[in-house]
């Protein structure tokens, strides 16, 4: 499983990575991998405010609904409508599979580096 | 509950090794999945899936009002059953709302009852205060049962036991050897595919359980977890106790008339049934296909398509794997009951357009004999 060195990571599975001002978020392999079968995927509009550690979207699995919770305070820029319509794309959750662009965005509390988010998940698994 | 509380079954070892997701079901650790629910479902209906079920209740009545007794407590006409045939049945309340829904076997001697995990202590309690004013014995077997469905599930168990299948009937049992150990084998089950239950003892469930695995290996057979035990039974709009039946609900309102057998005399709730089959329930259990895009869960409230009040709510939800759709049941008023019925469904605040469907969702394929 990878952990991009280059990414935050929040404790409930989300990524961001910071371009300047602006933020490229998604969910990790590892939730990909928890989730197992997307079957929806709810996620803000263009122009909608998120507030980091706040929820901003919904991904169901056939047996559950998970919230997904924004590692940055600010605007959504773009959203990923191809990986909104075609859940094979978060196959490749940091590349074709992240989900929204933030811009202007600043990075919220308590995110994790990698090999932080690496312990997480090797805990969460027992 | 916490896990060490659980109880477990004969394959816990087993489940953990094939790495099933335990969660804790009914007071019971139970693989909810192993390598995917939809992929788990999915071989369920083009191969054959083994299911750990053994956390139903199983319940020996005995004696010589047997029959009386299983009459006055039951809702369906058990002097119907020949021996080694089964029937659905549901055990009702006085006030006819549900204590559970249950399937009763008539042996060649005496009776078996099959009732839910999450149910047992209190069936054992009524049938036990019920059983006072009858000449009969009860007995509760703790002991393993598993179900193999799907369309190759003959062709797996066949070479496993001298009983000719073929001749076993949907809704049928016989003692059988399995893998060379005692069983109880019927064609029965919860997915709307061909297959087996096999109830048998503790001892003997992690040889028979692997002897079945090693018939299946490469024949497409999976374990599955109780996900895709769900979204299974979901499909064919059979009802899950706790979900679509409960001590609230009456089996008129809920689909289950056909298990009501008013002619074969006095049973428990039998007045209350009465009354709501002459007068029409005012809310029936329907089957949904969401139009709009989403996903129903269960608890999610039904709205008045007209007026966005709500009207009803969802007992059961689920993308199905077998078609891709969305679907659920849900009560939902008599009126809007019809087939093709334009209802919606609330979620997160958002009302989803729906269209009530009669289940199943996907072609069942029991044996029709």
């Amino acid at each position: 499983m990878k952990f991009p060195a280059d990414l935050k990571y929040t404790a409930s599975h989300e990524w961001v990575r910071m371009e300047g001002g602006s933020a490229l978020v998604g969910i990790t392999e590892f939730a990909v991998h928890a989730i197992k079968d997307v079957v929806f995927l709810e996620l803000p509009g263009a122009g909608k405010a998120l507030q980091a550690g706040a929820p901003f979207g919904v991904v169901e699995s056939v047996k559950a609904v998970f919230d997904l919770n924004s590692p940055v305070t600010g605007t959504v820029a773009e959203v990923n409508q191809r990986a909104a319509e075609d859940f094979e794309l978060l196959k490749d959750p940091y590349g074709a599979g992240w989900l929204l662009k933030v811009s202007p965005a600043a990075l919220g509390q308590g995110l994790m580096d990698a090999a932080a988010y690496e312990a997480h998940c090797a805990a969460e698994q027992h | 509950m916490s896990a060490e509380s659980l109880k477990k079954t004969a394959l816990n070892a087993w489940h953990k090794a094939q790495g099933g997701q335990m969660v804790g079901f009914a007071g019971w650790e139970l693989p909810v999945q192993y390598r995917g629910l939809a992929e788990e479902h999915l071989a369920t209906r083009a191969a054959a899936g083994l299911f750990d079920i053994s956390h139903m209740g199983q319940v020996r009545v005995d004696g010589p009002q047997a029959l009386e007794f299983l009459q006055a407590i039951t809702t369906n006409d058990v002097a119907r059953l020949a021996p080694g045939r089964m029937q659905y049945s549901t055990l009702p309340a006085p006030d006819g709302g549900l204590i559970d829904d249950i399937i009763v076997s008539r042996l060649e001697r005496g009776y078996f009852v099959v009732v839910n995990a999450s149910n047992t202590p209190a069936d054992l309690a009524w049938m036990r205060e019920q059983a006072g004013r009858f000449e009969v014995s009860l007995k509760h077997l703790p002991r393993s049962m598993f179900a193999l469905q799907g369309p190759k599930s003959q062709a797996l168990l066949q070479p496993l036991t001298p009983l000719a299948l073929d001749g076993l009937r949907y809704y049928a049992l016989a003692p059988a050897r399995v893998a060379g150990r005692e069983a109880l084998l019927s064609r029965s089950g919860y997915t709307g595919e061909d297959g087996f239950e096999i109830c048998l003892e503790d001892e003997d469930a992690l040889p028979v359980w692997e002897a079945l695995m090693a018939a299946g290996m490469g024949q497409g057979l999976a374990p599955v977890g109780l996900g895709a035990r769900n979204t299974l039974r979901l499909e064919m709009g059979y009802a899950l106790y706790g979900h679509e039946i409960d001590r609230g609900t009456n089996p008129i309102e809920a689909g289950l008339g056909w298990v009501v057998k008013f002619d074969k005399g006095p049973f428990v709730g039998r007045e209350a049934m009465q009354a709501m089959s002459q007068l029409g329930p005012q809310r029936r259990l329907v089957g949904f296909e969401l139009v709009d895009r989403g996903v129903a869960r269960d608890g999610y409230p039904v709205l008045d398509s007209a007026s966005g009040a709500q009207v009803g709510r969802v007992t059961s939800g689920s993308p199905s794997p077998s078609t891709g759709k969305s679907v659920g049941l849900a009560y939902v008023p008599a009126a809007l009951a019809a087939e093709g019925s334009l209802i919606h469904v609330e979620m997160r605040g958002k009302a989803l357009a729906a269209r009530v469907r009669k289940p199943p969702f996907t072609p069942s394929h029991v044996r029709k004999n």
